[in-house]
């Protein structure tokens, strides 16, 4: 008997990683529940001040994200809540979980926080890491999503008073905890990680000494909405620290607490946090970082290391603290360290300890309910190959759970995820998804415009300062207004039903909101136009409480003005307002992946499991890219097998069309429906598809350095690796230099894989030849995450490590057929030599020669070395800023051979989401171009950073709607003011103006 | 005026002497004792009681009619309670807790009346005259009862003397009792929190660093910076400047 | 007498500083009620014409906001904004109207208590500068003028396309493949606007009636050399034309735009 399978995903955990998954998922025409543990999602990205290497808001990038989340009618937030049990396999899973109660029903309460207000107890705030303090009832963060108020039990006396004043009666004390079961197909789990309890690093005193704060309490203290206002305070005085240490490896690299792992992302934080330090005191301060390895393997990391030293004068300091004192007259404190041999002690005015991660709470159980293996760390177990599936069926993981990641490695786990997690149930796709259906829109074009208002009191949060009724009066005078009125909450249900009949009625055409903020409300508003036959863009909101009522508490009569003003410039805007329609796009079902390396093949793969067609072009006539010169893995995998097998699953899968010494010569079209001109052997031809990924891998550095190509004992660490498996090895002393062609003036950041290569080599040439001496010269070795367990390992095994800087580099000589190399000794200070029979050479991973070529042609940008540069570095890596073209595997960046498995899983994830479309359908605020006004002068097409201008036959400018964003920069430039932003053109943006400037409504 | 006589302000429940009864009184006759008729005492507001005190009475009696006797029921209960709290925050102000006394007297009860203003005005005698009542007036006390005063005016402490009644002797919203030690507690800790609060905001009317209070209210300057992060969040108070590496923070002040 | 209140506009981007706006409100911080928001969608939204005819109708300030630089929800809008606002503030500067009253400022998300101690700080500025010479009942009206000069400046093709090829210029590299000077790209700028400026004034007195030389140059209180081949010039675009001469005088006239 073969079971239905269920066309909807479970994805445990709300920060970022699960969010993406989720809307990965949903996006791609299946049902998600997305189950958080918290009262609301965000996870720890939701708390970090600024985001690193581009010095990005947090809040600012992900808050878009999550509410999007919130909002998605296919996404189904459980938050507060967790599984109990799990049942059922592949296909078919029910879940059981329980959803704590919030005492608040989620259906009424609007968020409006008048309960808070006036809460008389109050509780420290976790969300600001107990440096401030919140009321009972509470919301996690101003931004929260759901923004659903909950009540601390733990804290609460049960005065009654939150229940009192709720006007929407959304407090329900009696309220319990419910069971539930889910009916789910696959399962992703994203449940994150714990900081390390700083605490049992007893040494460092935190907890002891109050002026010894975790890196995630910095990034509170370093946040504008933090307990300090964005300044750096004591928290023992309320002085600002003109001497901060920074402490790195707190509860990560550290054998003695079993956390042998390194946690991947700290060094990058802390070097933010130090850089965005300064900006946050007005004086000058003084940073120090304290480090064993300053492990910048990321994009463009070590030019930000290379910053934060030079420009933003950080000082590094290379040694492991030994423990901290505190001075209790003065809460200063004491670092005792040693540096150089050389035992120091320095005074700071505080200290930030760079916690590591740890598996999340409670993993234990979690795995024991869902039946998945943890590895010794009890993070989720994972292969190399298969760096998604848990070891059961059907369930998959991303995120820090996997291993300890940064942001954007977790987002493009996520993506990955969620195309394994789809692939599973693709039969299901579009079963149990809800796509609404509205009534016909009425055509308005021909009517004089007829406005109504709602003007909302948010209970007591508006009309307790502004004069709401007199503003409804102010409403009805103005022109085109036919109808004003008040509610007690305009958001709420009953409000809709209301605004529905008004505009029967009253034959409206447009409608006004006066209440919050349109950035989290106006979706819902438009949805209530199109309920009512409407188009959605006739609406405009005017925002009295959160810049008006809020902000001017004790001025109730300027405040009252001041909404009038607010009420008659977006009714002046109203007035002007037009019918917009959603651009809408065919979508070929068809996928282009260009390169045929493990990332292209993957992939490729992963598309026709989604059951899509592709075609794969590969330059060379072969298949595999750069593992073909993969022997051997530190672990038990068998890359050579691995390869063969995946070669063996395209060759035999119909839906893959294989393009071997195959060219790309041209490509034109957007999303969807895209062109391309291939070549091979000469004859050109033309494919048809909707998106492309671009997956052409790098190449390795050729060494001018260090005597390569003169010397036949001088090798790569590929060509030592093949030797290696060739039996063709026999060296009695092999000496490995790091770093060649990397972390140079010319190529400044750092290949990512060499030392974890490097260490493989020493670590096989340890098992085939023992008594082989390996030296290993390094600048810092940055094996992150449980590659740490491999460097340890090495070590163990007598594989000498000796660090070298720029000023002392190893020098490579041969004398009389003698191959030398001088080293330099830190701690002894003095060069000494080592004769050897191989010298290994750990050489940087560069970029295609042609990619600028193929840049050019797909309009897509590159970095400064050279890569392919994603749409956003954070929370876009999988994404260029052109929509419909996605990137994967060392074209992006050199990356370990999971690394590129997960990305170009998620990027067949991504392209999934517009690949399960028929129609895209996308925002109807694009611009649009007056051809009579248009000379072609092509200034736009310059500005615009979507590519999505081009110029007609006739030389004249053309919008491609669906690839524009409506930001106006376009508008703003145009030297004819020839194009301009549907809902923001100049006359409406102006009719705003003139109405508050001149008190009257004109025109 | 001896400090035998004392001055004592004395509120009295309507419903324990008649306007005839009190005027006949010999006690109202006293040139000490100010006898002032509220409707019920459970309705005293705290805000007059320390208004009183501010203005220099050495003592404030309250009289209430006798429980169960209470013409609104349960009037004398609030008023229990509000004593609790006032007693509660005279200690934080310095101000002697004895100055401030609750009493029952069953209607005509004359004699007995008298007799609660004689002990009284032996407690205040042995207690000595309020620092506020003397030509110089402590002004640290002073700005201390004036802190606690505003500190009542609060909602937040008034709420909780509303509600403490109903979740200690009956249920609370969940339908459990809040035991009377768990409810003190809170009590305590929210009459102190608010206390400090206002006096911080009192001195505040200039710009004042954390260090700068903590030294002038004797606390630890960790501890003012906490009520200064929530002072902040509920905007009562906004920073002001940063001298060196000093912030320095002030009132918002309310037009 | 009532404490003069400024009015000001804000236009704001949508993703960051619009957010951060609401989030003072959500953080109730307080600041002076004399802003009155128009969200856009990026900063880089922000006409130039638009700014001006919002002074030309008597505002005392104006406040754009946008992203921080890098964090642009649309990449880079935020840099084009602020290369308008460095347009826009020299082309005030011709028009007798404080550039002060122009401000630039970059407001997170969450950055509520910034956004408003900007507004704070912006409207007391405004107070201690007065009423904008165009606000109320009775405006400078040769201020006016100017200001409306201005704002059909920032409307010409040459100025628009200065601007909007600034980045390319400076920062990548012209048609000839050389990188132009930043100091170099603003002489030119600057020489630019105030040509353009002049232009737009001498064409706006000739708008009215005819006018001559010496009127425009005593108008404009600039050279008659400078002032003729500038007419000269607007002759050549066909936004003049010589309507009759009187005396010896040659009268100009201008020509609506086709």
């Amino acid at each position: 008997m073969t079971e239905e399978k269920v066309g909807a995903i479970l994805v445990v955990g709300g920060g970022v990683a699960g969010v993406q998954a989720a809307l990965d998922i949903a996006d791609s025409g299946f049902k998600a529940y997305l189950i958080d543990q918290s009262p609301s999602i965000g996870g720890v990205m939701a708390k970090l001040d600024k985001t690193f290497p581009t010095n990005d808001c947090s809040m600012c990038i992900l808050a878009p994200k999550l509410v999007e989340a919130g909002r998605h009618p296919n996404i189904n937030l459980i938050t507060n809540a967790e599984i109990t049990g799990l049942n059922g396999e592949l296909g078919n899973f029910e879940v059981k979980i329980r959803k704590r109660s919030r005492y608040i029903n989620e259906e009424k309460c609007n968020g409006c926080g008048s309960c808070a207000q006036k809460c008389p107890v109050e509780a420290i705030d976790t969300y600001n890491k107990g440096l401030s303090d919140r009321s009972a009832i509470y919301i996690e963060y101003p931004q929260a999503v759901p923004l659903k108020y909950i009540i601390d039990r733990e804290k609460c006396i049960g005065c009654g008073i939150c229940q009192e004043i709720c006007k929407p009666g959304a407090v329900e004390y009696e309220q319990e905890d419910t069971e539930a079961t889910l009916k789910v197909g696959s399962i992703i789990l994203a449940p994150g990680f714990e900081s390390f309890d700083a605490r049992l690093k007893t040494e460092y005193g935190y907890g002891r000494f109050q002026n010894v704060v975790t890196s995630i309490e910095f990034e509170r203290i370093l946040n504008a909405s933090g307990p300090y206002g964005g300044l750096i305070l004591r928290p023992s005085d309320g002085e600002i620290p003109k001497k901060i240490a920074f402490i790195q490896c707190v509860g990560s690299r550290d054998a003695q607490l079993g956390n042998n792992y390194c946690s991947a992302a700290c060094c990058m934080y802390s070097i933010k946090e130090a850089i965005i330090a300064n900006e946050h005191v007005p004086i000058e301060l003084e940073r120090t970082i304290f480090y064993m390895d300053i492990r910048a393997y990321g994009k463009e990391f070590d030019a930000y290391y290379s910053r934060a030293r030079e420009e933003y004068g950080v000082r590094f300091v290379r040694s492991r603290v030994a423990n901290v004192e505190e001075d209790p007259l003065t809460n200063d404190l004491f670092v005792h360290y040693v540096e150089d041999g050389e035992p120091k002690t320095e005074e700071f005015d505080m200290v930030v300890l760079s916690v590591g991660m740890r598996p999340p709470k409670n993993v234990e159980k979690l795995a024991e309910v869902l039946g998945i293996k943890l590895n010794q760390y009890k993070f989720c177990q994972t292969d190399t190959f298969s760096p998604i599936e848990t070891s059961k069926p059907g369930i998959f993981v991303c995120g820090a759970f996997a291993a300890p990641k940064d942001i954007p490695e977790s987002v493009v786990q996520a993506s990955a995820a969620a195309a394994k997690a789809t692939a599973t149930i693709a039969s299901e796709r579009g079963k149990l998804i809800t796509i609404k259906e509205y009534p016909p829109e009425r055509d308005v074009s021909l009517e004089e415009p007829r406005i109504g208002v709602f003007i909302c009191h948010c209970g007591i949060n508006i009309g307790g300062i502004v004069n709401v009724p007199e503003v409804v009066e102010h409403a009805k005078k103005l022109p085109n207004v036919v109808y004003a009125e008040d509610n007690l909450y305009t958001c709420s249900q009953d409000t809709q039903v209301r605004i529905r009949e008004k505009i029967k009625e009253f034959n409206l055409n447009r409608v006004v909101v006066a209440a919050c903020t349109p950035r989290t409300h106006e979706p819902l508003f438009r949805e209530t136009l199109s309920e009512a036959g409407l188009n959605s863009y006739l609406f405009e909101m005017a925002n009295i409480r959160d810049q008006c009522s809020w902000v001017h508490m004790h001025e109730p009569e300027k405040a009252t003005e001041k909404a009038k003003d607010l009420v008659r410039s977006v009714v002046a805007k109203t007035r002007l307002l037009e019918t917009l329609k959603k651009p809408v796009t065919s979508v070929i079902p068809v996928g282009l992946v260009i390169g045929g390396g493990l990332s292209g093949m993957t992939a490729a793969l992963e598309l026709t499991r989604q059951d899509f067609e592709v075609h794969l072009v590969e330059r060379e006539k072969e298949l595999g890219g750069h593992l073909r010169h993969i022997y051997y893995l530190p672990g038990s995998e068998n890359p050579h097998e691995m390869l063969k097998s995946i070669i063996k699953d395209i060759h035999e899968n119909e839906k893959i069309s294989v393009h071997l010494n195959t060219e790309i010569v041209n490509v034109e079209g957007y999303v969807g429906n895209f062109r391309t001109t291939i070549r091979s052997d000469g004859n050109e031809k033309q494919i048809e598809h909707g998106i492309i990924v671009v997956a052409t891998g790098a190449t390795e550095y050729k060494p001018t350095e260090y005597l390569y190509g003169t010397d036949a004992r001088v090798l790569t660490q590929h060509e030592l690796e093949e030797n290696l498996a060739k039996d063709r090895f026999s060296a009695k002393t092999v000496v490995m230099i790091q770093c060649v062609g990397a972390r140079t003036k010319e190529r400044p950041n750092c290949s990512r894989i060499c030392c974890g290569h490097a260490i493989k080599n020493a670590l096989k040439i340890k098992e085939v030849s023992p008594e082989t001496e390996v030296y290993v010269l390094y600048k810092d070795i940055r094996t992150y995450g449980f590659k740490e367990d491999y460097y340890r390992e090495a070590a163990n095994e007598g594989v000498l490590f000796i660090r070298y800087d720029d000023e002392h580099k190893p020098k490579v000589t041969q004398e009389n057929g003698k191959l030398m190399v001088l080293a330099w000794e830190p701690i002894l200070k003095t060069w000494f030599p080592i004769e050897m029979g191989t010298l290994a050479l750990s050489v940087a991973v560069v970029p295609n020669h042609d990619s600028e070529r193929l840049a050019r042609m797909l309009k897509v940008p590159l970095t400064k070395d050279g890569f392919f540069l994603e749409a956003h570095v954070k929370l876009r890596p999988l994404d260029f800023a052109t929509d419909g073209i996605f990137l994967c595997g060392l074209a992006h960046w050199p990356k370990l051979i999971e690394e590129s498995i997960s990305q170009a899983c998620g990027a067949a994830a991504r392209a999934a989401t517009i690949l399960s479309k028929k129609t895209l359908e996308v925002e109807g605020i694009v611009s649009y171009v007056d051809e009579d006004l248009c000379v072609g002068c092509g200034l736009c097409i310059s500005l615009c950073p979507y590519g999505a201008i081009e110029k007609d036959e006739r030389g004249i400018a053309r919008v491609k709607e669906v690839l524009c964003k409506g930001c106006g920069t376009c508008g703003a430039s145009c030297p004819k003011r020839a194009i301009t932003m549907r809902q923001f053109t100049d006359e409406q943006i102006i009719a705003q103006g003139l109405a508050v400037l001149r008190g009257a409504v004109c025109g | 005026m001896s400090f035998e006589e004392p001055k004592i302000a004395c509120f009295v429940c309507n419903w324990v002497f008649g306007e005839e009864e009190l005027a006949t009184s010999r006690v109202r006759k006293a040139a000490n004792v100010n006898v002032v008729r509220v409707m019920c005492i459970g309705r005293i507001d705290p805000v007059i009681v320390l208004q009183t005190f501010m203005k220099g009475a050495d003592g404030v009696l309250l009289v209430g009619c006798a429980p169960p006797d209470c013409h609104f029921v349960e009037g004398n209960v609030y008023a229990e309670l509000t004593v609790n709290v006032l007693k509660k925050l005279l200690v934080l102000t310095n101000l002697e807790p004895e100055r401030l006394e609750l009493r029952w007297v069953s209607p005509i009860e004359e004699v007995r009346f008298a007799k609660i203003i004689k002990d009284f005005t032996e407690q205040l005698g042995k207690l000595g005259p309020s620092p506020l009542a003397r030509e110089k007036r402590d002004v640290n006390i002073l700005e201390n009862v004036l802190a606690a005063k505003n500190a009542v005016t609060n909602f937040r402490l008034r709420a909780l003397i509303g509600k403490e009644k109903e979740l200690t002797k009956s249920v609370n919203a969940y339908g459990e009792r809040v035991s009377c030690e768990e409810f003190n507690a809170l009590l305590d800790e929210v009459v102190e929190e608010e206390f400090i609060r206002h006096k911080l905001l009192l001195a505040m009317k200039k710009p004042f660093s954390v260090k700068e209070l903590a030294k002038a209210l004797n606390m630890k300057p960790a501890v003012v910076l906490r009520h200064i992060v929530n002072m902040r969040r509920k905007g009562m108070i906004a920073l002001d400047s940063v001298e060196g590496t000093t912030p320095l923070y002030k009132a918002v002040e309310v037009r | 007498m009532v404490e003069f209140e400024p009015k000001i506009i804000g236009f704001l981007c949508n993703w960051c500083s619009y957010a951060g706006a609401d989030l003072a409100g959500v953080s109730r911080i307080q600041y002076p009620p004399n802003i009155r928001v128009i969200r856009v969608m990026c900063s880089g939204r922000v006409d130039p014409v638009i700014v001006l005819e919002m002074f030309a109708d008597g505002a005392d300030g104006i406040l754009v906001m946008g992203c921080h630089p890098g964090e642009c929800h649309y990449l880079e809008g935020n840099l084009y904004a602020e290369r308008r606002i460095k347009m826009l503030k020299r082309l005030i500067a011709c028009t007798g109207l404080e550039p002060e009253r122009l401000r630039l400022e970059w407001v997170s998300a969450a950055e509520g208590s910034r956004f408003a101690d900007i507004v704070t700080d912006f409207t007391n500025q405004l107070k201690s500068l007065g009423p904008s010479a165009l606000a109320g009942e009775k405006p400078d009206e040769n201020i006016l003028s100017c200001v409306r000069a201005a704002e059909r400046a920032a409307g010409t093709s040459r100025l628009r396309t200065l601007v909007g090829r600034e980045k390319k210029l400076t920062e990548e590299e012209n048609v000839y493949g050389e990188k132009v000077a930043q100091e170099e790209f603003d002489e030119l700028m600057e020489e630019s606007v105030k040509e353009e400026y002049l232009r737009s004034r001498i064409y706006l007195l000739a708008k009215d009636e005819s006018i001559s030389i010496e009127e425009l140059t005593k108008h404009l209180s600039a050279d008659s050399e400078i002032v003729l081949r500038h007419i000269v010039v607007m002759k050549r675009r066909g936004l003049l034309k010589m309507d009759r001469i009187e005396g010896d005088n040659p009268l100009y006239t201008a020509l609506e735009a086709i």
